[in-house]
C-alpha cells in the first residue's frame, strides 16, 4: 500500500468534488459535509466518467406518494444512464450487492505529520500548515 | 347420441383448470329479469335490446371470434349455449374447473349507472344460468371500471359467493390501472382474494393503438400485447403492488411473447429512473413474478413449447401460467389446447397448481355459501 496525498482540503469544499489521477487511476474526491470519500471514475455499468455525475440524495418511499428524502448528498448518479451510487461505500442502490464502483479509503492529515512520512505527493508539495487528503492504494 | 368429437383427447388434461371461457349474452331479453322497472321500461323506450352489444374488440364475425367447429349452426352468439361450452370443453377435456370471463357491452356502456345496472344483471344471470347450472363452473365479477363506486358495490354484492373468484377489466378502458383512483377496487379484492382479471379488449374511450386510430381489425388485435404492457407497467410503477402485496393480476388473452422484451426494457430502465417511483424497490420483473399471472391462450410464437419453456427461463419462474382454452375464440385446433411435449411438472403446474394458488376462492367454493347480497 502507497500513501497518495490527492489533495488539499480546501480544495475540495463541502458538496464538491475533485477528479484526481494516481498511479494512472481516475478517482473522485467527494466532500460530503467534511467527511471525504473517494470512487473510481468508471461506471461499473458501462464505463462512463461517473465521478461527472450529478449529486443526488436518497429517495426512498413507504409506501406510494410518500417521498422520504435523506442522506442529501451522498449518491452520485451516473451521467449516462442515471444509476445511484452511495459515495460512502461505492455500492448501487439497485444491485448492491453485484454492482458496485470501487471506493477508496482516504484520510485527511496534517502537513506536519506528513512531511516526516512515506507519502507520496504526485501534484503537488505538501507545506505543514495545511490539511491534506490522502488516499491508500 | 355420441358427439363424434366426445372421444377425447390423448393428451392429460383430465381435471386442468381452465381460466378463460367466455360465455356470451345471448341477447338483452335474459338480462330483464335482473333490471329494476326503470331500466327495463329504458331497454325497451331506447330500443336498447335491439343493438348487438358484443364488444367491439371480438367482432361476431371475424375469424377470431369463434373457432369454425365450435360456431352454432343456428346462428347464435357463439358461446351462449352452456350445453355447447360443455360439449365442446367442460366435458371434452373434463375439466374440474372452467373461469367464465363474460365479454358484454355492459362494462363498457358510457353512463355509469346503465353500466352498474347491466353489470349487476349479467353477473346475475351468470350466477343462475351458468354457475346454477353447472357445479363445475366460476365466474369473474363483471364491473363499471370507470365509476370506482358502483364497481366497488358490485364486488361487494358478490363478496359471499365464492364462486366468483376475480373482478375483470378490460386492458383498455378509460385510465391507466395504476391509478390511485381505483385503488379502492384493488384494496376490496385483496381483502376477498379476487385476483385482478385484466382481458384484452378495449371500451375505446381512446385509440386502442397508442399511435391513433387503426383501418383494420388486425392492427386492433395485435396492438394489444402492447396495452397489457402499458397496463403492467403503469400497476408497477404507481404502486399498486406495493400498497397491496397480496394482491394478484391475471392477464388473459395477452399473448405471452412480449413479455420477455417487456421485462428486460422495465428493468433495466427501472434502474436509472427508480427515484421517480421510490416505492417501485425491486425490479419490475421481481414484481411481475410475484403478483402477475398469464393465461396460456394464446402465446403467439412459431413454437409454442419452445416459447412457454423460454419465458419460464428468463422470467425465472414456473408459475405464471395457466391453462386456458379462450372457448370458443379460435386459438387452436383439435384438442391442442397446452403444447405438447412441456416437462411434466411445468405441465402440472399450468393445468393444476398455478391456478389453485392464484385463484384462492376456486377451492372454497366447495364449502357452503351464504346467499349473495
Amino acid at each position: 500500500m502507497t500513501r497518495h496525498v490527492v489533495a488539499t482540503v480546501d480544495q475540495v469544499p463541502p458538496g464538491q468534488r475533485l477528479l484526481v489521477t494516481v498511479a494512472g487511476r481516475e478517482i473522485g474526491i467527494f466532500n460530503i459535509d467534511g467527511e471525504f470519500f473517494a470512487v473510481g471514475n468508471r461506471c461499473p455499468h458501462n464505463g462512463a466518467s461517473l465521478c461527472k455525475g450529478r449529486i443526488v440524495g436518497l429517495v426512498e418511499a413507504s409506501q406510494p406518494g410518500s417521498y422520504q428524502f435523506s442522506r442529501k448528498g451522498e449518491f452520485l448518479r451516473c451521467p449516462w444512464h442515471g444509476w445511484e451510487f452511495d459515495l460512502r461505500t461505492g455500492k448501487s442502490w439497485c444491485e448492491p450487492d453485484r454492482t458496485k464502483v470501487r471506493s477508496y479509503e482516504l484520510k485527511v492529515e496534517a502537513g506536519e505529520t506528513l512531511v516526516e512520512g512515506d507519502l507520496r505527493a504526485e501534484t503537488f508539495p505538501v507545506s505543514v500548515e495545511k490539511e491534506y487528503v490522502v488516499l491508500e492504494l | 347420441m355420441q358427439d363424434p368429437q366426445a372421444a377425447g383427447p390423448s393428451i392429460g388434461l383430465q381435471n386442468a383448470i381452465d381460466c378463460d371461457l367466455h360465455p356470451a349474452v345471448p341477447s338483452m331479453a335474459v338480462l330483464l329479469p335482473y333490471l329494476d322497472e326503470y331500466w327495463r321500461e329504458m331497454v325497451s323506450v331506447r330500443a336498447l335490446d335491439r343493438l348487438n352489444l358484443s364488444l367491439t374488440s371480438y367482432p361476431q364475425n371475424a375469424p377470431l371470434s369463434c373457432r369454425p367447429d365450435w360456431m352454432p349452426a343456428d346462428g347464435t352468439k357463439a358461446g351462449a349455449s352452456l350445453a355447447m361450452m360443455q360439449r365442446h370443453v367442460i366435458d371434452r377435456y373434463k375439466l374440474r374447473f372452467g373461469i367464465l370471463n363474460c365479454l358484454y357491452g355492459a362494462q363498457v356502456f358510457h353512463s355509469e349507472d346503465m353500466a352498474a345496472a347491466f353489470c349487476r344483471a349479467t353477473n346475475d344471470w351468470i350466477r343462475d344460468e351458468w354457475l346454477g347450472r353447472d357445479a363445475r363452473l366460476r365466474a369473474s365479477i363483471v364491473i363499471p371500471a370507470h365509476n370506482t363506486e358502483l364497481a366497488v358495490q358490485e364486488i361487494e354484492r358478490r363478496a359471499n359467493d365464492f364462486r366468483f373468484v376475480q373482478v375483470l377489466m378490460l386492458v383498455s378502458g378509460e385510465v391507466t390501472l395504476g391509478r390511485r383512483q381505483l385503488w379502492p377496487i384493488y384494496r376490496l379484492a385483496e381483502q376477498l382474494k379476487l385476483p385482478i382479471g385484466i382481458h384484452a379488449g378495449s371500451a375505446y374511450r381512446y385509440a386502442p393503438t397508442a399511435v391513433g386510430w387503426p383501418s383494420y381489425y388486425v392492427e386492433d388485435y395485435i396492438a394489444q400485447s402492447a396495452a397489457f404492457e402499458n397496463q403492467l407497467q403503469s400497476m408497477i410503477s404507481e404502486g399498486v403492488f406495493a400498497k397491496f402485496p397480496d394482491l394478484k393480476v391475471v392477464a388473459i388473452e395477452s399473448g405471452l411473447t412480449w413479455l420477455s422484451g417487456f421485462i428486460w426494457r422495465a428493468d433495466k430502465t427501472w434502474k436509472g429512473v427508480r427515484a421517480e417511483v421510490p416505492w417501485v424497490t425491486r425490479a419490475p420483473s421481481e414484481i411481475l413474478r410475484d403478483h402477475v399471472r398469464l393465461t396460456a391462450q394464446p402465446i403467439d410464437a412459431a413454437d409454442e413449447r419452445e416459447a412457454i419453456l423460454r419465458l419460464v427461463d428468463h422470467l425465472k419462474s414456473d408459475r405464471l401460467f395457466l391453462f386456458s382454452t379462450d372457448y370458443p375464440h379460435w386459438q387452436f385446433d383439435e384438442d391442442n389446447a397446452l403444447p405438447a411435449g412441456l416437462p411434466d411438472a411445468l405441465a402440472r403446474n399450468i393445468l393444476f397448481d398455478n391456478a389453485l394458488a392464484t385463484y384462492p376462492r376456486l377451492s372454497k367454493a366447495d364449502q357452503p355459501m351464504e346467499v349473495a347480497r
